[in-house]
């Protein structure tokens, strides 16, 4: 167990420096110069030189990289030429509303997809398994952006239910924990669930009808245990690998939310990478999807390490 | 088995069907996707024939006649904010959201299993150092790659293309290199190289056959997901620029209509569903006839 942790660990170092270099490169690898976006349009070749200077850009790639490294490492990731705040402040402050956001929605979409795919594992090929694996093919096939604007469409501007957009009342931008700011995270959150919802049913339906072919089912059953018992132990059986699909999920939802942020106009990391994108904000973009990126690999360790600790046939 | 054959020898004289004549009987029969393969050829048969098809020109409108409901007279579909025909848009859309969607798949597909084959059966160092890069790539969510490389690259149909290339080319590799390896430590695969047989041959004779068809049922199932992705690209105005019609663009600029004309508004968007939905059948179906597992 703490072999495989170290060794998991060990292994993710040399993936999370590869990350890094990719989001450095993003700066690079973008057409025109890189201080393009925050000289002025007749700025002098002196100020062009100073600039240039200042920022780095006169040095190695390799220079620039471990210096722009160096830095990342000690939380500094540079300065939002839109804002002129820092990135790692702009960054965190949304990445708490989005991490909300996308943990509601995995929750309710392990919930509907371990509900859906224990029914269609359970009654394979009934006409329950069949609506179940509908509801499951639904969910990774939808666009989700077109069903957040279908589900505004339907509750917000037709029956008026629930808000558009925003994250609270007054375009707050900072999620609370109350009635009022629940009723905004309703929409998004259920639009969100969708494509977790789908790719859970999908592997806990195989799951389930993969254990009760096995043949400790059959022994489970004739030695007289209730139906009741025999349903834990296909629970307890296809709890690891559902935890660890879960875990992944929150990860591609965090990564993921910039359509769904868009269409509700959800202030987190989503809206920002959206803004860096139209404002031309270089290290604000670089800044944003090193945070994410790191997010999802470090979730996928963990997530790793748990399903071991979990079930210990898996010794890799 | 042997005996089987022995005592009726008329049975082997009977020449079996191939396993893709069996793969092709056994997916016909499957209803499922048939309909989505029917759905999907209509689809793109009306993209080519746009031009034939289309009742009007998608690009021309008249502001007095925009935000027409579904149903107006002349107007099948309405008409979206510029009071440019819907249903001539849709069909036009349909162009370069394929083109876009299944593109990056294709190109992705070659170039993916061409690195997975030559990580897998090369093994060793080559394997490690191909493998380890490719994971770096597979350690972004795919939204957000795709997003980071358009977002740096900057807007335009060609820069989201090769973003989404640069996307499916992970998986794809990942999938062929570990059945390239399973494969290379097979007993066909030993005799043939000890017979003689070069790298070149072998891979092109012996792996190539065995490995193509599980990455072709998961690239099936990609295009679903590159559907949606591509046109999530344009709808966030990384793709497709105005006013070419292409769905997640329509989508897009129809947002500020969802008071006006709701179901106008989210007719694009029910195209994306419809080919997305289709191709995951269609994977679906063509899996459970190769009896791929994954």
């Amino acid at each position: 167990m703490l072999g495989y942790t170290l060794r998991r660990i060990i292994y993710t170092a040399p993936v999370l420096l590869g990350v890094s270099v990719v989001c450095f490169a993003l700066v690079h690898i973008s057409p025109g110069d890189p201080l393009i976006s925050i000289l002025p349009a007749d700025a002098s070749v002196e100020l062009q030189e100073r600039l240039l200077v200042l920022y780095g850009f006169d040095r190695s790639y390799l220079e620039q990289f471990f210096l722009w490294l160096g830095r990342a490492l000690q939380g500094d990731l540079g300065t939002s030429i839109a804002t002129g705040r820092p990135v790692t402040a702009e960054v965190m402050r949304a990445v708490g509303n989005t991490l909300m956001l996308a943990s509601v929605a995995t929750v309710i979409g392990f919930v509907l997809g371990c509900f859906f795919g224990f029914v269609a594992g359970y009654f394979s090929n009934s006409p329950l398994d069949k609506a179940a694996s509908a509801a499951a093919v639904f969910g990774v096939s939808v666009p989700h952006y077109w069903l957040g604007m279908v589900l505004v469409i339907i509750f917000s501007a037709q029956l008026g239910w629930l808000p558009a957009a925003g994250a609270g009342p007054g375009g707050s931008s900072q999620w609370r924990f109350n009635t009022e700011y629940l009723s905004y995270m309703i929409l998004p959150a259920i639009t969100m669930s969708v494509i977790p919802m789908g790719i859970i049913a999908r592997t806990v339906r195989a799951l389930v009808a993969e254990i009760l072919a096995q043949e400790f089912v059959i022994g489970l059953r004739a030695r007289g245990l209730s139906e009741f018992g025999v349903f834990m132990h296909v629970v307890k059986n296809a709890a690891p690998t559902a935890l660890a699909v879960m875990g992944v999920q929150l990860g591609y939802l965090l990564g993921g939310s910039i359509l769904i942020e868009t269409v509700f106009s959800w202030p987190g990391t989503g809206m920002l990478l959206n803004s860096a994108i139209f404002q031309r904000d270089l290290p604000l973009l670089q800044g944003t999807i090193l945070v994410l990126a790191m997010f999802f690999v470090v979730l996928n360790l963990i997530v790793d390490v748990m399903q071991s600790a979990l079930d210990p046939r898996i010794k890799r | 088995m042997v005996d089987a054959t022995l005592s009726q020898p008329a049975i082997t004289a009977v020449r079996s069907a191939g396993y893709w004549q069996n793969v092709g009987k056994r997916l016909v029969r499957d209803k499922t996707a048939m309909a989505a393969a029917g759905v999907l050829l209509l689809i793109l048969l009306a993209a080519i024939f746009a031009p034939l098809v289309a009742p009007m020109d998608p690009l021309e409108g008249r502001l007095i006649n925009r935000l027409k409901p579904i149903g107006t007279e002349g107007h099948l579909l309405g008409t979206d904010e510029l009071g440019r025909d819907m249903l001539s848009r849709l069909i036009w859309g349909g162009r370069l959201s394929l083109l876009m969607g299944v593109t990056p798949v294709v190109l992705a597909f070659f170039l993916g299993s061409a690195i997975g084959i030559i990580a897998g059966y090369a093994g060793g160092w080559t394997n490690t150092l191909i493998m380890r890069t490719v994971d770096i790539f597979y350690a972004f969510p795919s939204v957000l790659l795709a997003v980071a490389l358009s977002g740096a690259l900057g807007a335009g149909l060609g820069n989201a293309l090769l973003s989404l290339t640069v996307v499916f080319i992970p998986p794809i590799a990942r999938v062929a290199e570990s059945v390239t390896t399973r494969l290379r430590s097979s007993d066909f695969i030993e005799a043939a190289r000890a017979s003689g047989a070069g790298a070149f041959t072998i891979v092109r004779v012996h792996v190539l056959g065995n490995v193509l068809g599980p990455i072709f049922v998961y690239a099936t199932s990609l295009v679903a997901v590159s559907m949606i992705l591509a046109s999530g690209l344009s709808f966030l105005g990384l793709g497709v620029r105005p006013p070419n019609p292409e769905w997640g663009l329509m989508l897009n600029t129809l947002r500020t209509a969802i008071y006006a004309q709701p179901w106008v508004a989210a007719l694009p968007g029910a195209m994306i569903f419809m080919v997305s939905i289709s191709f995951n059948l269609l994977s679906d179906g063509l899996r459970s006839a190769m009896e791929v597992r994954q």
